[in-house]
């Protein structure tokens, strides 16, 4: 009876706050947010809130490189590519082996190069995947594609996981084994100091490739005719063969960029943090680039960002005030948004046509 | 043909048993992973309780009541699956009739493995399980290691005596009982002590955790002198990269899971100038300790780790109680093991009512990415 009467009143205060307007809704959630900063601010100090913005905003990046290729391969074929934590760590590894590489070499500028044929050989890795594994099952139903993107990401961790000396020769060549590698210093490591706030140029660094590749990826699909064709797949399948369109093409394309993109946030992840603790390092940083995505609006890419961002965060703040319960705080706002946007936060709403 | 055989096969018999009453033979079992995901240690532990038992019956053997027995050591391979674990000492004590079990070596292991051995009443001695419940499994259950809440005193005392630190600091993974026990006792004996603790952050699981900036600017923000790294080497690495980033000056102190050759790999200068605490150090200019290092090298090649020392210490341990004993029977080296009070390798140690060994601990510091050798600590 109890139970009944909170939820009632729940559901009748999620009703009234979904009939405002937007800017009474805007100011809500302000005047909340500021009331909890302020809170912040006053028991742990202008220098510590600031430095764990930086850390927040620094966390939230790496979610969103991943982020942004979940999204992208949903909004296409409406898949949810659970594999792509694990091409993020795939990335990752051919990173640290090409890095060493051109390090032994005494290459002058090796991030670059490491960067970019990381993300094409994961890129090509994602293809290969999408054409064994998904494309037989594109007009069946999408929950035989999902299983099927759980079953890649398994295979992925394990296979990768093999250790070479227990495997016979043509596979003992290309799986990494379970053990921690360091990462190679790509780039030289050095920290700035303004008023006791610390930042180091690889967290820049982050930042910036994250919101330049955001950039790069919104032009590619709002103006270029790839992009073009995308949103057409996106639309319509039908149509689009009859307008003919190559379905198959597009898709791969689409993979490819969503791969590479988890290949650079990969670099990005293993070279903050110098190490690659196993294949299985992608589980974590991709279920929760996943729940960004959906807080953001599946689908959508400034989303995804948004999502990624408020993720990072807030996570950072929540670990905190108190270090136990940061870890699951993720999942509790993810909770809280969908019950007052099921879409997501920029995520637009369709009715499924059957 | 048959027939012929038959004598044959009695003859070798016959012989046997001369032989067997000619040298006295007690069996010994040891029970170690050789094989599966934590190889290396089970068969340093072989190798080292063989070498101290091979060292026993070149010289003559074990006096036991007056008769010199030699020792036949039976080991068994128990993958560090807890299941095998148990056959192992099933099999080694139905099938060989061992008279005591050096073994094994993870706690999970030697946790299903005891229970067996205290009903039928062998004494165990475990080299290397650290966690509290091994011993409390009964009477006939023995290690050669110290145990987790006793490093966590060590480092606390160390922190708030040597390094004259009064502010401490901990970070520790709040799903681990290794790293929670280490952080909680700690914290208790600092305080003790007269220290403040100024930051107690944790975290979730090492195996999902490498960002701890926010825990770390926290620490931060409290000024320690002294920031407690309770984990294992892949964690402490993580951490001390980044809290040198962030600006933490505080001397970084940590425990036994810091020994591993990859920490200064991994952490490059940051974990630099930081102190743990170990089981021994091949470093420590004892002479036992330089003996023990010369000759373990000198017959397989690297240098003892600390898995290996303890392995010994287990093997210097039952065979002194043995002597002492004067008897085969489990009761009787039970007891004997009890009143064990002599130096070995890792220390001097004295057994207390809950068959834990008090002993001395090692405090290494890092330089330069090599662990220097710098006290001995004793309880």
């Amino acid at each position: 009876m109890n139970k009944k009467k909170l939820s009632d009143t729940l559901n009748h205060n999620i009703s009234i706050y979904n009939e405002l307007a937007n800017w009474k809704k805007y100011l809500i959630i302000s005047i909340i947010t500021l009331f909890f900063l302020s809170l912040y601010v006053m028991s742990f100090g202008l220098k510590s809130f600031l430095q764990q913005l930086i850390n927040g905003i620094q966390l939230g990046s790496i979610y969103a490189l991943i982020a942004l290729g979940y999204t992208m391969v949903y909004g296409i074929i409406k898949l949810i590519n659970f594999a792509h934590g694990d091409l993020f760590m795939f990335g990752a590894y051919i990173s640290c082996f090409l890095g060493n590489y051109l390090i032994a070499q005494n290459f002058r500028f090796p991030f670059i190069v490491v960067l970019l044929v990381s993300m094409i050989i994961t890129a090509i890795l994602g293809m290969i995947i999408e054409k064994v594994a998904y494309k037989p099952l594109r007009f069946k139903p999408r929950l035989a594609a999902l299983i099927t993107a759980l079953g890649v990401s398994l295979f992925l961790e394990n296979f990768f996981a093999l250790s070479p000396r227990d495997v016979p020769f043509p596979i003992n060549k290309i799986v990494f084994g379970p053990a921690f590698l360091p990462f190679p210093a790509l780039i030289a490591d050095q920290t700035y100091n303004f008023a006791g706030i610390s930042i180091n140029n690889i967290r820049i660094l982050n930042i910036t490739v994250t919101i330049l590749l955001m950039i790069l990826l919104q032009y590619i699909v709002k103006k270029t005719m790839v992009g073009k064709a995308m949103r057409a797949v996106a639309f319509n399948k039908d149509a689009c063969l009859m307008m003919g369109i190559n379905i198959d093409k597009i898709i791969s394309i689409t993979f490819g960029i969503g791969t590479s993109l988890a290949a650079a946030a990969g670099t990005l992840f293993a070279l903050n943090y110098g190490q690659l603790q196993s294949p299985y390092l992608g589980i974590w940083p991709g279920l929760k680039a996943f729940i960004a995505a959906v807080l953001g609006g599946i689908g959508n890419i400034p989303g995804a960002m948004v999502g990624s961002y408020l993720m990072g965060i807030s996570e950072t703040f929540a670990t905190s005030i108190n270090s136990n319960f940061g870890y699951g705080i993720a999942f509790v706002i993810l909770i809280v948004v969908l019950i007052f946007k099921p879409a997501g936060l920029l995520g637009k709403f369709t009715k499924e046509k059957v | 043909m048959n027939k012929k055989y038959f004598f044959l096969m009695i003859i070798v018999c016959l012989l046997f048993s001369v032989s067997s009453t000619f040298a006295a033979e007690i069996k010994i079992g040891g029970v170690a992973p050789l094989t599966g995901h934590v190889a290396t240690f089970g068969i340093s532990t072989k190798n080292a309780a063989g070498m101290a038992f091979d060292k026993v019956n070149a010289a003559g053997g074990v006096n036991i009541g007056g008769t010199k027995y030699l020792i036949n050591y039976i080991v068994e391979d128990d993958q560090g699956t807890p299941e095998i674990a148990a056959n192992a000492f099933r099999k080694l004590m139905d099938q060989d009739e061992v008279i005591a079990i050096i073994g094994s070596v993870t706690s999970s292991c030697t946790l299903a493995g005891v229970p067996i051995a205290q009903d039928a009443g062998i004494p165990v001695i475990t080299p290397t399980s650290t966690a509290e419940k091994v011993t409390q499994t009964g009477d006939y259950i023995f290690r050669a290691c110290f145990i987790d809440p006793f490093q966590g005193s060590v480092v606390a005392n160390f922190s708030y005596n040597d390094l004259n630190a009064r502010k401490g600091a901990v970070i520790f993974d709040n799903a681990n009982d290794y790293t929670k026990g280490l952080a909680e006792v700690f914290k208790a004996t600092f305080e003790n002590l007269g220290g403040e603790v100024v930051a107690y952050e944790s975290f979730t699981e090492e195996s999902k955790t490498v960002d701890f900036s926010a825990q770390l600017t926290n620490i931060k923000a409290a000024n320690p002198d002294v920031l407690f790294l309770a984990g294992y080497y892949n964690a402490v690495s993580l951490e001390a990269k980044q809290a040198r980033d962030l600006g933490i000056t505080a001397t970084f102190v940590g425990a036994d899971g810091w020994d591993s050759s990859e920490l200064a790999k991994l952490a490059g200068e940051a974990i630099d100038g930081g102190y743990f605490c170990n089981h021994y150090s091949s470093e420590d200019p004892r002479p036992m300790v330089q003996n023990f290092v010369k000759e373990y090298s000198e017959k397989f090649g690297q240098t003892p780790d600390a898995l290996a020392t303890l392995a010994y210490d287990a093997a210097l341990i039952l065979v002194d109680s043995l002597e002492r004993a004067g008897s085969t029977e489990g009761a009787a080296i039970r007891d004997a093991i009890k009143a064990f009070n002599k130096e070995v390798v890792s220390g001097q140690i004295t057994y207390d009512e809950n068959r834990n060994p008090i002993k001395s601990a090692a405090i290494i510091k890092v330089e330069d990415g090599k662990f220097v050798f710098h006290k001995t600590v004793n309880p």
